[in-house]
């Protein structure tokens, strides 16, 4: 099949709009006037705002993904899949810029939004990319930028730490990563997702040594991108060091984007039917995606339980709910993948809402009070009833209480790992659920219990803050109780393009 | 059925949840206003609760009664199958498909066991109100929260799908850890409240990961080797024309049940059925919340931390959240497991009601006297469950409504007496119903009732469950390998009657120190009889026990013509 390039442009037309944004961003900051200069965030969130109205938009046409037809050479897959890790990345990262509008030392700066543009861009090209190739280049776009912006607070030492630990573990992570996709390549001849797939079938590997290897070290690159257990070392001084606005934003995009393309990676070069030297390659990825998963959701809670620290606590959290949502990619192993897929774009879906109102909760409160300690969150309902309610929401839906989002999602994922034969997978992660609730219940309990020396000291919301934070909420909300078909039915097409 | 139209029971859940928001939003010096929603929702929900229990039986599809048609049915001598007897037996349905790719719906309605249990935690909720009506510290939260609380414990009730029953299970636990976090006992509340939370997620995700898998087991039948069955169960009208394989829908999932879809060998082991496998899961996962031994440790910590009107919703409705939902989920669902493991449970149910009933006689605290009360009283509800036959399970059902409007009533009067006297050490207290002689009278009923006198609501449940376990005994048989263990219900039933004694006993004691003793006019110089509103939460309260007891029938046929279905399932006459 042939196509023209004008049929081919909706596809990448997401990505073509950030790059012209960042473009304008770039010189809108360089040469504008102070009050264009001051208006940088409203254009770059606007921006990436309304580039998310055009994966829904342009629906992909069924007829061309269910046919694994890719673009752009073979680069470029057009899929649902694509379509909704593409909107809820566009959208994190216009609502990271306006939460970061007033973070002094970050928001202040123009280059800051640039940032966050060109790393949107690195994730948004990784959740569409079918080719070894654009998938390290997406990867190393969304990447080197993170690296940016974990030490932008360069005059702070422990941001600074912590963008150094991030970028040497980060590079550590690429280059192993590298050299399996170069291992694939070698053993195949092939750069396409697909391709490898094919070309193992026929006997391209006959090593299973030799793949298994290369299979290990793809999953080790992106277990450091998700923060999997053992490749989680760099989360918690990231998370702490970092400026408060990136580690939100590092907490979903590197996340969501890398789950996207490790779903589609999984699915595309080692499938289901796929035999290698007499081993069904799946099993070993799926065992291997178990062990993770659940050494990733304990480790990530037991150690959760002893921070005192609420972005440290953020941090083994956010492991943890690594961990959960590695067990539905663990689940792709039906012939229908559609509860597995759909499970864990679902998942990204509101994680990426709930862990930003908690963040954005919490750099208010932080640039409010100069503290990060739990203890000092007591009496955050009497100084200030909204933000202790925004981040109550944010944490409900984290740990899995209805009306919040989080419920569906978790129950999505059992539902996906029941479906999947793996009931002790489930029963593991619902002792963890329990276990995860008793933290955020504990900081629930502090700012709604507890009293607090400065009780009669409101922190004041500003009001553009408080709407962002007010729509996200609302937005958790409303995934868990009416928005949960529309949303779930949108992810479970994703898995027609696999 | 096709449940379009819109029913009562949706403004039953959603007139608390929008008062709940409402108050939130209202300023907090405005106390009036913030009481003046909060009793005029409860007031509500009340009325339309009202509605419910006495338009049950006259609800409009029958002629001649819901409870009449069903017992014609019976006489006729047709073989009714459990689903279709459940799907009649539901009444006030609305219907409305909420993941459709997952068969999940919101899908309410009530049958004759929650029929009682929608009215008692009507009476609680407007108890509760005004029992808070003079909380000092920050009201409109408490406020809110506790709508919220109801309205997780109606959608428990009334929910027919089984999704939307964990939906507000869980619901309900958020507002429930914040109202006795906050407003608890000081020296208590944190640790109860967060003992209580654990407890009840562990045994409910429990239950949840048990329910996924009935889920996939009932889909799979029903796309399988049921294919049959459920087209003629879609052309009966027993499923609504939209249903799919894969469904939530109680009444498609106790059909599958029915059907032998849960009788599947699973993990490769000779005699474990699905069904016998996750049976224990389902039932102790909820019977955590009904206090069943050895998992009742957090209700006697919990009651006492708690602030009085959650308290009464507590132990008076909550527990009765958990007793139905192993009922519903458990015994409906998996009655093959429930044939397996109810008569070795009965055991634990029996430590329940002695254990209980003796560890609330050695105490000092008037509180946990209450607490332990009923840890006790709700083995009986659990025991009845276990009779597995029509009248011990009636009785059960009746004592959850007994006992509900008896403990709520307790804990008011506790909460009366210690708001007063600021002390619930027994002994230090005595002759207060000389100063509050209401309070005094509201504790007798209660007590009365609690030891099962004739003509108050406990003889009328308490009976029917021994008269069960009587009837129990020759049917049902243990077996422990290649140990039979028969005719032991019969044994059990007396030393679960000795619990009855032991209630006098310790009902007696409380009363006779508590009000009847000396009186400390010294110290209590303050103590002064109760106003109106707490006057108004005796009678709510107390008024039921008495009328039960002298007529039953006001609720024993409904809840017969709930239990019905189940002894159907059961496989009994």
């Amino acid at each position: 099949m042939e196509f023209s390039l004008w049929a081919q442009l909706p596809s990448v037309l997401p990505e073509i709009g950030l790059t012209t944004l960042a473009i304008v961003v770039l010189f809108a900051d360089l040469y504008g006037s102070v009050v264009t200069r001051r208006n940088v965030v409203y254009i770059s969130a606007a921006g990436m705002a309304l580039l998310a109205l055009v994966p829904l938009v342009w629906l992909p046409d069924p007829a061309l993904y269910e046919s694994g037809t890719l673009l752009w050479g073979g680069m470029v897959n057009y899929d649902p899949l694509s379509q909704i890790f593409k909107v809820m990345l566009l959208l994190a990262g216009a609502v990271t810029c306006l939460m970061a509008a007033g973070d002094k030392g970050v928001g202040d700066k123009g280059e800051f939004y640039l940032i966050v543009i060109v790393a949107t861009l690195g994730g948004v090209m990784m959740s569409s990319a079918s080719d070894l190739i654009l998938v390290f280049v997406a990867l190393e776009t969304l990447s080197i930028p993170l690296y940016m912006l974990a030490c932008f607070r360069r005059g702070d030492a422990r941001s600074a730490e912590g963008g150094m630990k991030y970028f040497l573990y980060g590079a550590f992570a690429s280059a192993i990563m590298l050299f399996g996709f170069s291992l694939l390549y070698g053993f195949t001849g092939t750069t396409n997702l697909g391709g490898i797939a094919d070309a193992l079938g026929v006997g391209a590997g006959d090593s299973i040594v030799g793949v298994m290897t290369a299979l290990v070290m793809v999953v080790v690159g992106f277990g450091f991108k998700i923060s999997a257990v053992p490749f989680h070392f760099w989360t918690p001084d990231v998370y702490e060091g970092a400026p408060t606005p990136v580690t939100a934003f590092v907490s979903v995009s590197s996340k969501a984007a890398s789950f996207a393309l490790l779903v589609r990676f999984l699915t595309a070069a080692f499938p289901v039917e796929l035999v290698v030297g007499g081993v069904i390659i799946q099993d070993f990825w799926v065992n291997l995606l178990i062990v993770i998963s659940i050494v990733s959701m304990t480790l990530g809670n037991v150690v959760a339980l002893r921070q005192s620290n609420i972005k440290r606590l953020l941090a083994y959290s956010s492991i943890a709910q690594a961990g959960y949502t590695l067990i539905g990619v663990a689940a792709l192993q039906g012939v229908d993948d559609s509860l597995a897929v759909a499970s864990v774009s679902f998942y990204m879906f509101m994680y990426i809402f709930t862990n930003l109102l908690v963040f954005g909760g919490v750099i208010l409160f932080i640039a409010a009070t100069d503290t990060e300690e739990i203890s000092d969150m007591a009496g955050l309902n009497r100084r200030s009833p909204w933000l202790a309610l925004f981040i109550t929401i944010g944490l409900l839906s984290l740990g899995g209480i209805p009306p919040a989002a989080g419920f569906f999602g978790k129950f999505f994922l059992f539902q996906a790992a029941v479906d999947a034969n793996l009931v002790g997978l489930a029963l593991i992660a619902v002792t963890n659920a329990i276990i995860a609730l008793y933290y955020y219940l504990v900081i629930i309990k502090v700012m709604y219990v507890d009293a607090g020396p400065d009780d009669d000291k409101p922190i004041a919301l500003p009001r553009a803050y408080a709407w962002s934070l007010g729509i996200t909420a609302v937005v958790v909300i409303l995934l868990g109780t009416i928005a949960v078909t529309p949303i779930y039915d949108w992810a479970t097409l994703g898995a027609a393009g696999l | 059925m096709d449940g379009t139209g819109f029913s009562v029971l949706t403004a039953i859940i959603f007139i608390p949840i929008i008062a709940g928001v409402v108050i939130l939003f209202l300023d907090r010096k405005n106390r009036d206003l913030v009481r003046g929603i909060g009793i005029t929702a409860a007031s509500a929900v009340l009325a339309l609760s009202l509605a419910v229990f006495f338009g049950y039986d006259s609800f409009a599809k029958a002629e001649g009664g819901l409870i009449s048609q069903q017992r014609a049915l019976l006489e006729s001598g047709a073989d009714l199958s459990g689903a279709q007897m459940f799907a009649d037996a539901l009444a006030f349905e609305q219907r409305i498909v909420w993941v459709e790719s997952l068969g999940i719906a919101y899908h309410v309605g009530v049958d004759g066991v929650s029929a009682p249990m929608v009215l008692l935690t009507g009476m609680v909720a407007v108890a509760g109100v005004l029992i808070s009506w003079n909380i000092q510290d920050r009201l409109r939260e408490f406020m809110a929260f506790f709508m919220f609380l109801v309205a997780g414990v109606y959608g428990v009730f009334i929910a027919v799908d089984l999704f939307m029953l964990f939906f507000f299970y869980e619901l309900a636990i958020f507002p429930m850890y914040l109202l006795i976090a906050g407003w608890g006992w000081v020296k208590l509340r944190e640790y109860a409240a967060m003992k209580l939370t654990l407890y009840i997620l562990v045994g409910s995700v429990f239950a949840l990961v048990g329910a996924v898998a009935m889920y996939f087991a009932a889909g799979a039948y029903f796309a399988g080797s049921g294919a049959d069955v459920f087209q003629a169960a879609l052309s009966s009208g027993l499923l609504p024309a939209d249903s799919r394989a894969y469904s939530w829908n109680m009444t498609q999932l106790t059909l599958a049940a029915e059907n032998g879809a849960f009788a599947i060998e699973i993990l490769g082991i000779e005699g474990l059925s699905f069904a016998r496998f996750w049976f224990p899961f389902m039932f102790m996962g909820f019977g955590v919340l009904a206090g069943v031994f050895p998992f009742h440790n957090w209700s006697p910590d919990g009651h006492v931390a708690a602030p009085t009107a959650v308290s009464m919703i507590h132990a008076g409705v909550l527990m009765k959240v958990g007793a139905f939902a192993a009922l519903r989920a458990g015994v409906q669902l998996l009655p093959d497991g429930a044939d397996t493991h109810l008569p070795w449970i009965v055991f634990l149910t029996l430590i329940n009601v002695v254990y209980g009933a003796l560890i609330a006689f050695r105490q000092r605290d008037f509180k946990y006297v209450i607490g332990f009360s009923s840890v006790s009283h709700m083995g009986l509800v659990s025991m009845g469950w276990a009779t597995m036959n029509l009248t011990g399970m009636t009785g059960a059902g009746i004592q959850m409504f007994s006992h509900g409007a008896m403990t709520a009533l307790f804990f008011g009067v506790v909460g009366m007496v210690y708001d007063r006297s600021h002390t619930r050490d027994i002994p230090s207290l005595g002759g207060f119903i000389k100063v509050m002689p209401w309070v005094g009278v509201a504790f007798v009923i209660g007590g009365l009732t609690s030891m099962g006198m004739p003509g108050l609501s406990g003889f009328i449940a308490e009976f029917p469950i021994f008269q069960g376990m009587w009837a129990a005994s020759e049917q049902i048989t243990l077996q422990l390998g290649g140990f039979q263990l028969s005719n032991y219900y019969g044994v059990m039933v007396v030393i679960a009657a000795s619990g009855i004694v032991i209630t006098a006993a310790y009902v007696l004691r409380v009363a006779g120190q508590v009000f009847f003793g000396e009186f400390d006019a010294e110290r209590y110089h303050d103590v002064g009889n109760i106003d109106m509103t707490d006057r108004i939460v005796l009678i709510i309260l107390g008024a039921p026990l008495i009328i039960l007891g002298l007529y039953p029938p006001i609720m024993a046929p409904m809840i017969e013509s709930g239990i019905r279905p189940l002894i159907a399932l059961l496989g009994g006459g």
